[in-house]
């Protein structure tokens, strides 16, 4: 089960503009569509800026299934953030290219398999902002039983 | 239109010089240019400065308040790492536009010990970098890289070869920050910064400025053409859209499409460049830009690098200077420094370095976001 609430019981907020954190059920990464040309985007706009086409934009709900198109394994980054970890490129199945840290898996590269199958997981991240507040993020995790 | 020639062109020896600033650094550099034409900054028409980390911050005419302050156009210039490249194209531009006779053009860079570039993500919420992968410039590119291996198989060591390569062909030059051998083992057993990008595979953050002089014909004519050297293309593409570029970048496409442009241009075809400087910002990207410049057909680049057919004395010598890795890679600079170096050997100056014969050099930047510059330079006569 997704875990969604805060450790007060609040509800966090997104980490990033297309995280949808519905009243209820889970949550889940929404894009824009191109009804003419089927591009799909991940932020705020009305323009596709593939086929130029204006205001023809649809919500896509993004599937949690996809594939590992490609990664990298991060040793060296800023204060605060804990290394090694995987910078992956997955592709979701019916449309969508995210990028995102794969977990549940060794940053190993003879471990990970290009083209591997993944799903999107949600968790509260582990920092919070100024404010005190908690945001909800997700992770890519492999899809093996 | 007017052809254009570049008449005097020079580069300082990229360092570290924390008790310069950066229109000290282009001034450097500029004098240097207009002594290699035999001019001076009362014979120039028009300044485009390209800086990156100050772009607001004026420097083009700071430069011209250290050696002549003449009144001229100052145009600044930045488009990430092609800012040097771009600054020249738009000097180039003016000139084939009957604007101009005489252009300098300039490039310059401080960065001081800057680290890791690029992953900066502002504004409110948290800080998503390394929490929604990272967006830092060594695993940008790696993951570009590892796009080549998931098509090809590339792997890891190939990667470094690159790097072997550059580091070996830096210590013949004499303006290259770097100038030390390194064996395989020694690169791929360095610290591992964004895998496969160790650190010896990633491109060196120095101070640097380069600068050129450029002539319309008309005027190359008039003063001597006796080291000029003509500028037969110029193109400046960004990236067009395609499927996952806004996601994981594109250094592919745009520079697919600026390669073919730039050969349209000249007249030329792949297989008529003597020497190319290319944008090795991380041993990964040349593997990509062996293909995407026509150097070699998709799929054997792998191959390119392991019969060291881009070596110094090999088929297509690639990044003789030491490139971005060894050489160094100040950002505005760069784009600059490159045409610095391929004129060079079409003037048959390059020394230890110099690629027998040449008669034709390109070279090419990436500015992430996306910028790709190309130029072609020809000897003249």
């Amino acid at each position: 089960m997704p875990e969604t609430a805060t450790a007060s019981g609040g509800t966090p907020l997104p980490v990033v503009s297309f995280l949808k954190i519905p009243e209820t059920g889970s949550p889940y990464l929404e894009g824009l569509r191109c009804d003419e040309c089927k591009a799909v985007f991940l932020d705020e706009r009305t323009t596709c800026s593939s086929c130029g086409t204006r205001d023809k934009l649809s919500a896509l709900r993004l599937s949690d299934k996809g594939s590992l198109y490609v990664f990298s394994i991060v040793y060296r980054s800023f204060p605060g953030v804990k290394v090694p970890y995987i910078s992956a490129i997955v592709d979701l199945e019916g449309g969508g290219t995210v990028k995102g840290n794969l977990v549940g898996i060794d940053p190993d590269p003879a471990k990970l398999k290009l083209g591997m199958a993944v799903r999107t997981i949600y968790e509260i991240a582990p920092t919070k902002d100024r404010a005190g507040n908690e945001y909800l993020t997700y992770y890519f995790t492999p899809q093996e039983a | 239109m007017s052809d254009v020639y570049i008449l005097g062109t020079d580069m300082i020896k990229f360092g570290r010089f924390p008790d310069k600033s950066v229109p000290q650094l282009g001034a450097q550099a500029a004098l240097m240019a207009l002594d290699d034409a035999g001019l001076t900054i009362n014979d120039m028409q028009a300044l485009y400065c390209g800086n990156l980390l100050q772009a607001g911050a004026m420097v083009g005419q700071r430069v011209l308040q250290q050696i002549g302050m003449t009144g001229i156009p100052v145009v600044n210039c930045s488009n990430a790492c092609a800012t040097g490249a771009t600054a020249f194209r738009e000097g180039w531009t003016a000139i084939k536009a009957g604007l101009y006779d005489l252009v300098l053009v300039v490039g310059v860079e401080q960065m001081g010990k800057a680290g890791l570039l690029g992953g900066a993500g502002g504004g409110d919420g948290i800080p998503t970098e390394g929490l929604l992968g990272s967006r830092t410039m060594p695993a940008v590119f790696a993951e570009a890289g590892m796009e080549h291996t998931r098509k090809y198989g590339t792997t890891f060591e190939q990667f470094a070869k690159i790097s072997v390569k550059n580091h070996h062909h830096s210590t013949k030059n004499p303006k290259s920050m770097y100038r030390i051998e390194t064996p395989l083992e020694q690169v791929m057993g360095a610290e591992m910064i964004s895998y496969p990008n160790t650190k010896l595979m990633c491109s060196v953050n120095v101070d640097g400025a380069a600068a050129a002089v450029i002539a319309s014909e008309r005027k190359a004519r008039e003063l001597g053409m006796r080291r000029a050297v003509k500028v037969s293309a110029s193109i400046l593409t960004s990236d067009p859209y395609t499927e996952r570029d806004l996601a994981m970048p594109d250094v592919n496409t745009c520079t697919r499409r600026a390669a073919a442009a730039a050969y349209e241009m000249a007249g030329l075809g792949a297989e008529d460049v003597d020497l190319v400087e290319l944008h090795d910002c991380f041993a990964t990207a040349e593997i990509l830009h062996y293909e995407n410049l026509g150097l070699c057909k998709d799929g054997e680049a792998g191959r390119l690098i392991d019969e060291k057919q881009t070596y110094l004395g090999g088929r297509i010598p690639v990044n003789v200077s030491g490139g971005l890795l060894s050489k160094g890679h100040p950002l505005g600079a760069t784009g600059v420094a490159n045409i610095y170096e391929v004129s060079t050997h079409l003037r048959g100056e390059a020394g230890e370095r110099q690629v027998e014969g040449a008669k034709v050099g390109m070279t090419h930047v990436i500015g992430l976001g996306s910028a790709c510059a190309i130029h072609l330079l020809e000897k003249v006569g």
